[in-house]
């Protein structure tokens, strides 16, 4: 039930702040602020008193709620949470909190209708990573596409229709195709048992014919592809990342291409096992021309919040690369990822939005010398470049090792190739710092430093990134039982084949 | 004509006697709101006459009509549906010079026309209920004569409607000069007794075709339908959108279903010819078009090249799909023209997208309801436009149609573009101040927007719980 009252939270809290809005937009935010709190403050509490670490034996799903909802297909109103959701969440609704804060100046035109939106989107990410029943999964799935739509249209910059119809119909288009799989899966597994279901846990031990399960996973493919996104389906994500307003880069760098891993690992691995494996060498092939095409990209730009956006590119394909190195490793790394990469890339989309707000430019040729007048500012940013180029000590360090780690077992070539993407990360990140904060001054402007709101945002992703990078445990404890759900044997390349077959953790 | 015949097809006087009614309340004295009242009066309690007596079987009316679930399910649709259209007439035309009363007639018996065809079962019956929905039609098209593109409108449906009108009934001559019977279900018994089906059949069943596919707007027969969406009145765009396609909907199905049609190899290509290009040709026009009605009009085409994939299914699931997505349909549909009819001031129509533009911030209701319309055309979630699309897409896949479900989805997101531009367009900014407009008293609004109210939440109910309107369908629906 409590994971009900998290995705209702948001969208009552949703048309509350619209209404409010009438009265007092100040309302407004409250309204959103009190909403994601409560919503962490939740999440947090169940990760708390989560002893599934201790206690081995207990089954991997924390709380589940399954109601009918439209009986004649079977779909069912299903969602449940284990470690993996669990993380997930702890991101999504922390990053919340902060594109609630985040826009707290920034937005001053159409209040109500920005947090209206900000909220759902946030419920349909909520969704996605709670949902068990393949109908529902793509309900929410396209549930967050509409209000995301409305972010960057409306309070996005210069650019911002194109941008937004871009995102729309790349994630439209992707989405349609994993429906026609998950609809191919139903009524498969239909014909095979009798039993007309959506749910997850039904669906997972149905038989394909290999023939057959290549082309329902690349319909699953192809929407989290896009949303990850690999090369070459990545061209809606730079001008989608550098047009939207903060909250909003913060959301889709954040959280909405974590839904694309996210789908990966939850729907693409344990129901597609065989056709999986067969396109793990090609599909880890493109995570390495994501990282190094992503990397060049993002060294040759000028545009502050579009060199982020390719560096997510970069990051992402170490994510694919990760997740179809098939081990725990590697995929504990992706988690770490994930994490890391949310609030690294957020941070630092922040940090050009905090810049913006004040010069009124994304453009770092007309940055420079900043340093010696927003020194704190600076040290933040310095920070948080430093993640990105997966500086130890820091989580994405781990992260990316981790991951490093598993793909050199599973194919050392390309790991090859993938290291040196932390190399080309260590430049388009030492130039971040370089044009922004050192050099010489441009032009005399007057900067004011981080104001109390901004060093509330920045602090906690300060502190949490560091944490992640020294004591990484927790993170990794959580995440495990999903994880060794998929590898029940071995984490041994020749037995996973055999392991992948059986279902990702018992359930009620 | 035993009492039970009589009693099956009271819905079809009471349509009759309410249009006499209309005439001689107009010779008596002209008020736009008592023919208003009956008009409404009437649907609503044909409506509720039809619910009170429903029962599950089916009553046969040798030789014309079949009085079944799914005929009922059908004519309650064109009921309500023409109820709406009523609704928004009136504030549409309130504020118009012209003489307004004749209308609710030709409303009436254009409805007469559309339930008289979702019930037949003979070819006799299902032309007189074609040429009485087509003659109220041309009228209904053309009764704001003093507007520039309404006589155009008009005299091209007139010369086009007539044209497929002599095609189809050439094909049913051809028909039943080699089966020698005009009823479906002789078609059929013909069609089993023979091996090969023979060439004057199969040519009479394309000019059939041509007929049909004239009146749905499908390409390559689609010509007509922008000129006409745009030159007509509002509510009576709305009128042929919904009431006139989906009668022929119905009827095409009935009449595949009782000939087996999904047997022949030859009728199913040419279907799934007509239903892929439809879509294809459709999307691409409406891409191009500054006109919302227009853009509409051509949209409707590819829906009905959406509705053709559920109806190629063919199985049982195939006729649930069409249902649904008729009701889908016929909601967002009414919706849309009837949020156009709301903004039309006294001279023209509402139509071009300038006239769009900041509605959001104006009328912020307005906007959102029309907003709601266009993503459930799209298929978004949260719509009944998304559950309709996913019921046809699910019927075929179940039946394995890849070909058309995938071109589906193609669709659906060329589709998105001009669906989404509108939107856009509503959300920009407005610069400098909007020109008022000249309306009525804001009283006259309310019917129209209460019916918009109640469109949109029934949108949005089947879109979050479809469960109630799908059992409906399956109890009603089953074509045997």
């Amino acid at each position: 039930m409590i994971l009900l009252v998290l995705i209702i939270v948001l969208m009552a809290g949703g048309l509350l702040a619209w209404v409010a809005e009438k009265w007092n937009p100040l309302l407004t935010r409250w309204i959103s602020l009190t909403g994601t709190l409560l919503d962490f403050g939740i999440v947090l509490f169940i990760w708390l008193n989560d002893n599934t670490t201790v206690n081995p034996s207990d089954s991997s799903w924390l709380q589940t709620i399954d109601l009918p909802w439209i009986p004649r297909f079977g779909i069912g109103f299903h969602l449940a949470l284990d470690g993996l959701s669990l993380l997930m969440l702890l991101l999504t609704f922390f990053l919340g909190i902060l594109s609630v804060l985040t826009s707290w100046k920034e937005i001053q035109y159409r209040v109500g209708f920005f947090h209206f939106n900000l909220l759902w989107v946030l419920a349909g990410i909520t969704g996605v990573f709670l949902t068990m029943d393949l109908f529902l999964f793509y309900f929410f799935w396209e549930v967050m596409l509409i209000p995301m739509y409305f972010l960057i249209g409306i309070w996005g910059h210069e650019n911002r229709q194109y941008a937004a119809y871009k995102f729309f119909i790349f994630t439209q288009a992707s989405g349609l195709l994993m429906l026609l799989a998950i609809l191919g899966v139903y009524f498969i597994h239909g014909n095979l048992t009798g039993v007309y279901t959506f749910d997850y846990f039904q669906l997972l031990g149905t038989e394909f014919t290999p023939e057959v399960a290549r082309w329902l996973m690349l319909g699953f493919l192809a929407a989290f592809i896009v949303k990850l996104p690999v090369v070459p389906f990545h061209t809606w994500l730079p001008d989608a990342h550098t047009e939207a307003p903060t909250a909003g880069s913060l959301i889709l760098a954040g959280l909405l291409l974590k839904t694309g891993a996210y789908g990966l690992i939850r729907f693409i691995i344990p129901l597609f096992p065989g056709a999986a494996h067969e396109i793990a060498p090609w599909a880890m092939l493109f995570g390495i021309i994501g990282i190094l095409y992503g990397a060049v990209l993002a060294f040759a730009q000028t545009d502050l919040k579009r060199l982020v956006a390719y560096t997510s590119v970069s990051h992402m394909g170490f994510v694919i690369l990760g997740v179809f190195a098939f081990n725990e490793v590697a995929l504990q790394g992706v988690v770490m990822q994930m994490i890391t990469h949310g609030i690294s890339t957020g941070a630092l989309f922040i940090l050009a939005g905090s810049l913006y707000e004040r010069i009124h430019t994304r453009d770092i040729t007309q940055m420079g010398g900043f340093w010696t007048k927003v020194p704190f500012m600076g040290t933040i940013g310095l920070v948080f470049a430093m993640a990105s180029l997966g500086l130890p000590g820091l989580g994405n360090f781990i992260a990316e090792f981790m991951i490093l780690v598993g793909a050199w077992q599973a194919n050392g070539v390309l790991t090859i190739f993938a290291t040196i993407g932390l190399v080309a990360a260590t430049a388009y990140s030492l130039r971040i710092v370089q044009k922004v904060f050192l050099g010489k001054e441009e032009r005399v402007r007057t900067l004011v430093d981080l104001s109390l709101r901004e060093k509330l945002i920045m602090v906690p992703l300060v502190i949490v990134i560091v944490w992640l990078g020294l004591f990484p445990q927790p993170v990794l404890n959580t995440a495990k039982r999903t994880i060794t759900g998929l590898f029940p044997h071995s984490t041994s390349l020749s037995v996973v084949k055999e392991g992948m077959k059986t279902k990702g953790g018992a359930h009620d | 004509m035993t009492k039970n015949d009589f009693l099956s097809i009271v819905p079809l006087f009471i349509l009759t006697s309410s249009a006499i009614l209309i005439m001689f309340s107009i010779s008596v004295k002209r008020n736009h709101k008592l023919i208003y009242a009956i008009t409404s009066l009437s649907l609503a309690g044909d409506f509720i006459y039809l619910m009170v007596t429903i029962s599950g079987n089916s009553w046969v009316i040798e030789p014309l009509f079949i009085i079944d679930g799914f005929g009922v399910f059908n004519t309650g649709l064109i009921l309500l549906t023409a109820l709406a259209v009523t609704m928004v007439s009136y504030a549409y035309f309130e504020q118009r010079e012209e003489r307004k009363e004749e209308y609710y007639i030709l409303l009436i018996l254009a409805t007469l026309g559309a339930a008289v065809l979702v019930i037949s079962k003979h070819f006799v019956s299902l032309f007189l209920g074609l040429e009485i929905l087509s003659v109220s039609l041309y009228s209904m098209i053309a009764y704001l004569r003093k507007r520039e593109r309404s006589d155009e409108a008009g005299i091209k449906y007139l010369i086009m409607a007539a044209f497929s009108s002599a095609f189809l009934l050439f094909g049913m001559a051809l028909v039943y000069a080699t089966t020698g019977t005009m009823e479906f279900s002789g078609i059929a018994t013909y069609l089993e007794s023979v091996k090969d089906v023979p060439i004057l059949l199969l040519a009479g069943f394309g000019l059939m075709v041509v007929g049909v596919g004239f009146k749905l707007s499908v390409v390559p027969f689609h010509m007509w339908a922008a000129d006409v969406y745009e030159g007509a009145p509002a509510p009576v765009t709305a009128f042929i959108a919904t009431v006139s396609k989906g009668g022929i909907v119905a009827l095409l199905v009935r009449f595949f279903t009782a000939v087996h049609g999904y047997n022949y190899p030859s009728l199913v290509g040419s279907f799934t010819v007509i239903a892929i290009a439809s879509m294809f040709v459709g999307n691409f026009l409406a891409l191009r078009q500054n006109n919302v009605k227009r853009i509409l009009a051509y949209s409707s085409t590819a829906h009905m090249g959406y509705l053709l994939v559920a109806f190629l299914s063919g199985d049982s699931l195939g006729v649930e799909a069409v249902s649904f997505y008729l009701v889908a349909y016929f909601v967002t549909s009414l919706g849309a023209f009837g949020i156009i009819a709301t903004l039309s001031d006294k001279d023209r129509d509402a139509e071009m997208l300038e006239d769009y533009k900041g509605l959001l911030w104006r009328r912020p209701w307005t906007a959102a309801l029309l907003s709601a319309m266009l993503l459930s055309l799209a298929g978004i979630p949260l719509t009944a436009g998304f559950v309709g699309k996913f019921y046809i897409i699910a019927a075929g896949v179940s039946t394995h149609h890849w070909l058309l479900v995938v071109m589906l989805a193609v669709n659906s997101v060329i589709g998105l573009y001009y669906y989404i531009k509108i939107i856009a367009i509503m959300f920009e900014q407005q610069e400098g101040e909007a020109h008022p407009v000249g309306r009525l008293n804001p009283a006259a609004y309310i019917v129209s927007g209460v019916t918009m109210a109640i469109l949109a939440l029934l949108l949005v109910w089947f879109g979050i719980y479809p469960e109630g309107l799908m059992t409906l369908i399956k109890n009603l629906v089953t074509l045997n």
